[in-house]
C-alpha cells in the first residue's frame, strides 16, 4: 500500500466501511437476481455521490473535491473488493476525465457538476469490434451547417443504458485505423438518433450498444481539437485504465483472501487443506504477483496525479500485471473451492465472470503488453 | 538532520560529487559488473587505489558507525551517495560477505570488542569472511547441522564438515554455525567465529557447472577457537542465523534482479534488437521473443517498483512492508528470466565457451547463466520462500510443525 495522506487513509477507511456494511458481495448478487435493467442499484449510486465519490477528481469550482487519481484508485479498489456495481468508473473516472482534459470553459460547466452530483451519468463509447482497438473508428462525423451529423455504432460501452452523455470517437478525416482524424464528441443520450440495445454479459454489468443514426449537434459538441483527437482519447483512456486497474487489484486481493480463508477451512484427510505444500505454494505464488500487481498499479495513479511523462507506459505496465495476477486469482479461486466453487451460490464465480470482463476492458493484457514494448521502443 | 530531501542531502550531495571526482579511477568507469563476475580475476593498481581510498572514507559501509570504520551516512546520504556513484559509473570495491551479511548482524548481536576487533577490518575491504552454515546433510534443513563445537574449559573444540561455503578458498575468517548441544535442535546451535589459518581447516574448492569454484567444501578437525570468539549466548545462534539470511536476502533479491555476471547490462530489448534485428515498425523481428521480452521485462519493472515501495513504506510509519517477503523470489526469478532471454538472444554465439571466436560478454553471459542456476537454491532455496511466505505471512498451518522447525 502506497504511503497516504491523512486525507486518502479516511477516504479509503470510509469506502472499505460503506463498501462492508451497505454493499457486500450479496448486494451485486441481489442486483444481479433482479434483473436490474441498468445493471447497478441507483438508490446505492446515489449514496456514493452522496459521499463525494462521483466528484473525486474534479475540481473544487465545478463541484468536486480534487482529490486526485490516487484517491479515486483507493475507492474503486473497494469496491473492487466486493463487487460493487456502479457507474463510478464510466462517469466519475472516465468521463469526467475527457471533458477535465479536453473540455472547454463552457463543456465544463455544462457536464462536470452534473457528473460529481452524480445526477448525470456520462460514459466513453470507444469501442467498435470484439477487442479494444482505440484506433480504429468507422463511426463518422461530418460537417453539416455549423455542427457535425455523427453516423455509426459504438458497443460495449460502460453502462451505456444509464448515460445521459456519451463521449464519442468519431472519425473526422483519415483512414479507418489512423490516429489523425480522430474526433470527440460529446452526445447527449436524449439526442435525436441515438438508440441503445442492452448487452447481456456474464458479469451482469450494465454494457449496450449505442447507435448515432444521422445524430446532429452543434460545434460546440467537439471536445477537444477536430481531428487531431487521439492524444485526447489516449490520456483520457489511459486514466480510465488505472482506476479499472485500481477496481481489478480489489479484486484479485479479496478473491485471494476469501480462498486463503478456505484453504484454513476446509477439512480432507483429517486436516486443512491449507496444510498441504501443493496448495501453500501456490497462496505464496498469488500473493507474490499481488504485491508486483499493487506496485504497478499505485505507480499508475501515482504518475497521472504527478503529471509524469511515463503515464502510458505505467498504466499499460499496470493494466498488463494486475491482468495477469487477476486471471491467475479468479481461475484459482474456482480450483481451490472445488465443487462448491462451481456453483452459482458461491462467489468464486462472481469473481471469475467479472475478472475477464475487467481484463478484456480497455484493452487485454496482449494489447498493454505490445503497447509497452512499442512505448519503450522495440 | 532530517532524513530525506532538503539542503542537508545537497550540500553532501555536492561534497559525495566532489571526492569521487577526485578519487574515482576513470580507468574504472563502468567496470563494476566485470570485477565481480563470477570467476573474475580481480583488478590492478587503481582498484587497490580506489578500494584504498573508499575504505578510508568508510563509505563502502556507509551507514556503519564511524566508531568502527563506517562512513557514519544517514540512509538518504547513502542514498545520494549511491545515485554520485552510479551517475559517473562508480561502484563500491568493498563488499562480500563480511559487508552484506556478517556485520551488520555483529553490529546488532556482538559485544563490543568483537566489534572493535572486527568491523574496521571489513570496511578497508582487509579481512574476507565466509559463511559456515550449509553441510552435506544440512541444506533447505538448515537446523539440522551437526559440526560439532565442544567447551574444553579454555577453549572451543570443532569438528565437522561445511559445503557451499562461498569464497573460503580466500577467506581469512569464518562466521559458523555449529552444534553446542545435541540434545536440542534449534536451541542446540552456536554462532562462532573461526580464523581460518587455524590449524584442523582445510578447504577444497567444488567446481560448479559454469566451470567456476567459488564455492567450497570446509573441513574442521580438532579445531582449537578461543572462547570470546562465540557471538551472543550460548545456544542462541539461530536467532542470529536467521537474522543474517534476511540480510543475505534482501542483498540477494536486490543485486539478482540485475543477474550478476550478465556484462550486458542495458535492456534486454536492445540486445535482441542487436542480434535479432527489426521489422519495418522498429519492433523486434520475431514475435514470439519480442512477446516473451515484453513479458520479462514488464515483471523486471514490477519488481523495480515494488523495491521502491517497500523501501517507501518501511520508511513510514507504517511498520515493515509485507511486500519484504516476495523480494528474493520476484528477484531471482527476474534474473534467471534475464539470462535464458540472453543466451537465447544470442544465439550459438551465447554457447561460447572459451576461445575468440566470442566476444568477452558472450563468454560471460553462458558462464553467468549456469552460475545463476544458483540464485534460486542458495539463501533459502524458491521452495523454503515460499514456505516461509506460506507460514509466516499467510498465516498457513507448517507442514514440518512435528519437525520442530
Amino acid at each position: 500500500m502506497a504511503v497516504l495522506t491523512e486525507e486518502q487513509s479516511m477516504l479509503r477507511d470510509a469506502a472499505r466501511t460503506w463498501t462492508r456494511e451497505k454493499s457486500p458481495v450479496t448486494a451485486f448478487r441481489k442486483m444481479r437476481d433482479s434483473g436490474a435493467p441498468l445493471g447497478y442499484d441507483p438508490a446505492a449510486f446515489a449514496e456514493m455521490a452522496e459521499m463525494g465519490w462521483t466528484g473525486v477528481i474534479i475540481p473544487e469550482e465545478y463541484g468536486g473535491s480534487d482529490f486526485g487519481y490516487l484517491s479515486l484508485g483507493l475507492i474503486l479498489e473497494e469496491t473492487g473488493r466486493t463487487l460493487t456495481a456502479s457507474p463510478i468508473l464510466a462517469t466519475a473516472l472516465a468521463g469526467a476525465s475527457a471533458i477535465i482534459l479536453g473540455g472547454t470553459q463552457a463543456q465544463k460547466e455544462a457536464w462536470l457538476p452534473k457528473i460529481a452530483s452524480g445526477e448525470l451519468v456520462a460514459t466513453l463509447a470507444v469501442d467498435e469490434g470484439a477487442h479494444h482497438r482505440p484506433n480504429h473508428v468507422t463511426l463518422t462525423a461530418a460537417t453539416s451547417g455549423g455542427g457535425y451529423t455523427l453516423s455509426g455504432t459504438k458497443t460495449f460501452v460502460l453502462e451505456g443504458m444509464a448515460a445521459g452523455l456519451f463521449v464519442v470517437s468519431a472519425r473526422t478525416d483519415g483512414d479507418v485505423d489512423d490516429k489523425y482524424g480522430v474526433s470527440l464528441f460529446l452526445v447527449p443520450g436524449d439526442a435525436k438518433g441515438v438508440s441503445r440495445k442492452a448487452l447481456k454479459l456474464a458479469d451482469s454489468r450494465g454494457a449496450a450498444i449505442v447507435s448515432f443514426e444521422g445524430v446532429e449537434v452543434g460545434s460546440d459538441a467537439l471536445l477537444g481539437p477536430a481531428s487531431q483527437g487521439w492524444d485526447l482519447l489516449e490520456k483520457t483512456l489511459d486514466r480510465a485504465r488505472a482506476g479499472l486497474c485500481a477496481e481489478m487489484l480489489g479484486s484479485s486481493v479479496q478473491a485471494f483472501e476469501t480462498t486463503l480463508d478456505y484453504l484454513k477451512t476446509r477439512v480432507q484427510f483429517g486436516q486443512v487443506i491449507g496444510a498441504f505444500q501443493a496448495l501453500q505454494h501456490r497462496a505464496a505464488k498469488m500473493f507474490t504477483d499481488l504485491e508486483l500487481a499493487r506496485s504497478c498499479v499505485e505507480a499508475a495513479l501515482t504518475a497521472i496525479d504527478n503529471d509524469s511523462p511515463e503515464v502510458p507506459e505505467l498504466v499499460s505496465l499496470a493494466k498488463a500485471k494486475v491482468g495477469d495476477t487477476l486471471h491467475l486469482v479468479s481461475n484459482e479461486m474456482v480450483q481451490m473451492h472445488g465443487g462448491i466453487g462451481m456453483t452459482d451460490a458461491h462467489d468464486a464465480g462472481l469473481y471469475l465472470k467479472r475478472a475477464r470482463a475487467c481484463e478484456a476492458t480497455f484493452g487485454g493484457q496482449a494489447f498493454h503488453r505490445d503497447r509497452y514494448a512499442r512505448l519503450q521502443g522495440y | 538532520m532530517a532524513d530525506f530531501g532538503g539542503d542537508d542531502i545537497d550540500t553532501f550531495r555536492a561534497e559525495a560529487r566532489d571526492w569521487l571526482s577526485a578519487n574515482f579511477p576513470a580507468s574504472l568507469k563502468g567496470k563494476g559488473a566485470m570485477m565481480f563476475a563470477e570467476g573474475a580475476a580481480g583488478g590492478g593498481g587503481d582498484f587497490r587505489a580506489w578500494t584504498k581510498a573508499m575504505g578510508e572514507k568508510g563509505w563502502g559501509t556507509p551507514t556503519w558507525p564511524k566508531a568502527y570504520g563506517g562512513g557514519g551516512l544517514s540512509i538518504a546520504q547513502a542514498r545520494a551517495l549511491q545515485q554520485e556513484m552510479n551517475a559517473v559509473g562508480a561502484f563500491s570495491p568493498i563488499g562480500g560477505m563480511g559487508v552484506m551479511m556478517f556485520g551488520p548482524t555483529l553490529l546488532e548481536y556482538g559485544n563490543e570488542t568483537q566489534k572493535q576487533r572486527h568491523l574496521p577490518p571489513i570496511t578497508r575491504a582487509e579481512i574476507r569472511w565466509c559463511q559456515g552454515f550449509s553441510e552435506p546433510g544440512a541444506g533447505s534443513d538448515l537446523a539440522s547441522l551437526q559440526t560439532k563445537c565442544e567447551d574444553k574449559g579454555d577453549h572451543w573444540l570443532v569438528n565437522g564438515q561445511k559445503i557451499w561455503t562461498s569464497g573460503a578458498q580466500w577467506a581469512d575468517w569464518c562466521f559458523c554455525l555449529v552444534r553446542t548441544d545435541t540434545s536440542k535442535k534449534h536451541e542446540g546451535i552456536s554462532f562462532l567465529l573461526i580464523d581460518m589459518k587455524t590449524p584442523g581447516v582445510e578447504t577444497r574448492p567444488i567446481r560448479l557447472i559454469s566451470g567456476n569454484s567459488p564455492f567450497c567444501e570446509t573441513f574442521f578437525t580438532d579445531v582449537k577457537v578461543p572462547k570470546e570468539n562465540l557471538v551472543g549466548p550460548l545456544g542462541g545462534g539461530w536467532t542470529i542465523a536467521k537474522r543474517l539470511l534476511q540480510h543475505e536476502r534482501s542483498g540477494l533479491a536486490g543485486g539478482g534482479a540485475a543477474g550478476r555476471g550478465n556484462l550486458f547490462t542495458g535492456p534486454i530489448s536492445d540486445l535482441a534488437k542487436a542480434y535479432v534485428g527489426t521489422d519495418a515498425a522498429g519492433r523486434i523481428d520475431d514475435p514470439d521473443l519480442r512477446s516473451r521480452v515484453t513479458q520479462h521485462e514488464i515483471e523486471a519493472r514490477a519488481f523495480q517498483l515494488t523495491a521502491i515501495r517497500s523501501m517507501s513504506e518501511a520508511k513510514s510509519n507504517s511498520g515493515p512492508s509485507t511486500a519484504t517477503s516476495i523480494m528474493k523470489n520476484a528477484g531471482t526469478k527476474v534474473a534467471q528470466d534475464r539470462h535464458e532471454l540472453t543466451l537465447e538472444i544470442l544465439g550459438n554465439q551465447g554457447l561460447g565457451w572459451e576461445g575468440d571466436a566470442f566476444k568477452a560478454e558472450e563468454l560471460a553471459a553462458v558462464r553467468g547463466w549456469l552460475g545463476g542456476k544458483a540464485y534460486t537454491i542458495y539463501g533459502g532455496s524458491a521452495e523454503i520462500q515460499n514456505n516461509i511466505i506460506s507460514k509466516r505471512i499467510l498465516d498457513l498451518p507448517d507442514p514440518l510443525a512435528s519437525t520442530n522447525h
